[in-house]
């Protein structure tokens, strides 16, 4: 049973997902999902767990490694996939009152079932050793997404999935095509065999088109800005649950693939010294950090303002990858994590004015401190994580990326992080200052606070950003050991 | 020029890659936006399978390391032309001859390309079913399916 944990991880929710469609009734089917999201969250504490004893490798149907399909777990997946479940486990619990409003009671066993298939995949894309079976788990994690994005109430919904799925489906496509080069290249599919024997082959252009379709691909996935466009429409008219669960997993499941075709796959030699992808990508980090912020700060829709936040977010995490040492990689994953429980929390609280006042338009939202005064402070406080107060989780991501900034001596990169805060602040107290010390609006008299349902797995997430904020064995510490054992794979590989 | 012949099935693909990239990219009508999304997924499909081909191979079949009987059962069921199923009998009968000692005397052409394929092709089946129906409830709440009209009406409301 212990053996199988890896592939569980997997196929419970994929199990579920066609199950609970046919079962249909929404209660029971609710009461199932929060049951196997839980379960899941289980599975991946104890992997993480055991990973003091050294990474596991599963081969799938006992086919021996290169040719049959490896899930692979080491530190770096396992975190991964830990926050993954986690949120989407604490969301799901969150989601029932929510979802009620916001989507039509006839599709709430499709909502659920399809939610499940969307945490499969990203699980999926963490734990698979194997190239192809990244795009697989990548389209079934978009997929589902697409239709989770529009249940949304507003007719604009169906538009903005659309739109995604257009991209999404160019960018996936992209990404199928640089794995079909590395195919042509060295004739097997599993990523450490890629990795061996692309060591032997010096460098040829091959190799470069699909290094450049596969990271345009899943630049696309990651909305690095300039190729965001899809996602502040797709996060803005979502229903909350779909936004909440989205916004905190599924970029950054791209990055961690990104962080793989990098370290793993190809060599940061090749990314970054053969091709100057760091300086591109710091550039594109940095353009993107203050373009999404200064753009956050002219919203006049609260969603779409944490949206914008998002794309800027992104370019920390990239910041950090982009360093390609121990300590900017330790910020890069360290942030992943973060940022995960910051934007959850913060777009969990806007689920929860959704609910109560119906509009999250900043003009409605004038005066809701008094009404409501536990959300709101729940957005105070997540706010503080995402301008990076000390005390509070984003504090930590962001000095460790300072640090290593300044390790390496890149002044301009690291003045221009702590601008870049200071926008944050502006947009984050923008916000603060209409839920407290404007006049209320008709919407906001009337409301009441949220329920507690909703109240308390928000105040544990955002408890969590306090709590990792003080304490980082668990979220830096291992980030710090996921970055070493990646580092120390590319260097073995560069003995041999 | 022979290179530039004999990578026809390469130049093929990049003509439809692009051909399809164009239109997602110029189209303002969702429909023909979804055709071009998909003509962009075929010229992958093609691609795959080009890489698949060897030169001389044959459709990858095991035949001829069996008796008699099962061989002509396989050789059957072979979905080859009419060359490839005499080239395979061929060659069957030629590991026959030489029985009890397993012949692999035919150049197969890789499997595996194909095979990804037909999971790609599912996906992309699965992409343009999810996006006909989304087309399907924007034509339902706009009464149109050209974006720039949708967007027109998305600014005035």
């Amino acid at each position: 049973m212990i053996e199988q944990l890896p592939v569980l991880v997997i196929v419970i929710p994929l199990m579920a997902a066609p199950l609970f469609v046919l079962i249909g009734n929404r209660k029971l089917v609710l009461l199932l999902t929060q049951l196997v999201c839980w379960t899941v969250f289980g599975i991946t504490v104890s992997l993480l767990s055991r990973m003091q004893y050294g990474p596991i490798s599963y081969e799938l149907g006992g086919w021996p490694s290169p040719y049959g399909i490896v899930y692979n777990v080491d530190y770096l997946s396992a975190f991964v996939m830990l926050f993954v479940s986690g949120l989407g486990a604490i969301v799901i619990t969150y989601a029932p009152k929510s979802v009620e409003r916001e989507v039509h009671h006839s599709k709430h066993s499709l909502f659920y079932a399809s939610y499940l298939l969307c945490m499969t995949g990203l699980l999926g894309m963490c734990i698979t050793g194997d190239l192809f079976n990244v795009f697989v788990f990548l389209e079934i994690s978009s997929l589902s997404s697409y239709a989770l994005i529009s249940l949304g109430k507003t007719r604009r919904a169906p538009l903005a999935a659309l739109h995604y799925l257009i991209i999404g489906t160019v960018g996936a496509t992209f990404f199928l095509i640089g794995i079909g080069l590395l195919y042509q290249m060295t004739g097997t599919l599993n990523m450490a065999d890629i990795a061996s024997r692309l060591q032997a082959i010096e460098s040829s252009r091959t190799m470069l088109v699909a290094f450049a379709f596969m990271t345009v691909g899943l630049f696309i996935k990651m909305a690095v800005f300039p190729l965001h466009t899809w996602l502040p429409n797709a996060y803005t008219y979502a229903p909350s649950v779909v936004t909440c669960f989205i916004a905190a997993t599924a970029t950054k499941v791209s990055v961690y693939a990104f962080i793989r075709l990098i370290y793993v796959i190809f060599t940061p030699q090749f990314a970054f010294e053969r091709l100057p992808l760091d300086s591109a990508l710091m550039a594109f980090s940095l353009v993107g950090i203050f373009v999404a912020s200064a753009a956050a700060i002219y919203q006049t829709n609260i969603k779409r303002l944490l949206a914008y936040s998002s794309v800027a977010q992104i370019g920390y995490m990239l910041l950090g990858i982009s360093m390609s040492n121990v300590g900017g990689l330790t910020a890069g994953i360290t942030h992943m994590f973060n940022h995960a429980l910051i934007k959850g929390g913060l777009f969990m609280v806007v689920g929860c004015f959704a609910l109560r006042i119906g509009s999250l338009k900043l003009e409605d939202l004038r005066g809701a401190g008094k009404t409501m005064p536990l959300t709101s402070f729940a957005w105070v406080v997540g706010g503080l994580g995402l301008i990076g107060v000390p005390m509070t989780a984003g504090f930590v991501s962001k000095w460790l990326l300072l640090t290593s900034a300044l390790s390496l001596e890149l002044w301009p990169v690291a003045v221009l992080m702590l601008l870049s805060s200071l926008l944050a602040v502006v947009y984050i107290w923008r916000v603060v200052e209409i839920l407290y010390f404007s006049p209320a609006s008709h919407l906001a008299k009337t409301a009441k606070e949220a329920p507690m349902a909703m109240l308390i797995p928000t105040y544990i997430v955002i408890g969590f950003t306090i709590v990792f904020g003080c304490w980082t064995v668990y979220s830096a510490g291992i980030a710090h050991a996921a970055a070493e054992s990646l580092l120390g794979i590319t260097q073995m590989g560069g003995v041999q | 020029m022979t290179d530039f012949l004999g990578l026809y099935n390469y130049w093929i693909v990049i003509f439809l890659m692009m051909t399809g990239f164009y239109i997602v990219i110029a189209r303002e009508n969702l429909i023909k936006t979804i055709i071009g999304l998909n003509i962009f997924q075929t010229s992958v499909f093609l691609l795959y399978i080009t890489m698949g081909k060897v030169t001389n191979g044959t459709a990858p079949i095991l035949t001829g390391s069996h008796s008699g009987e099962s061989h002509g059962a396989e050789s059957h069921g072979a979905e080859g032309h009419g060359a490839e199923h005499g080239q395979e009998l061929h060659s069957a009968a030629e590991g026959h001859l030489e029985s009890g000692v397993e012949v692999v005397t035919e150049i197969y052409s890789n499997p595996i390309p194909s095979v990804l394929m037909l999971t790609a092709i599912v996906v992309g089946i699965a992409t343009t079913a999810l996006a006909l129906a989304l087309v399907v409830r924007i034509r339902e709440e706009y009464g149109t399916i050209e974006e720039d009209e949708i967007l027109e009406m998305d600014r005035n409301s």
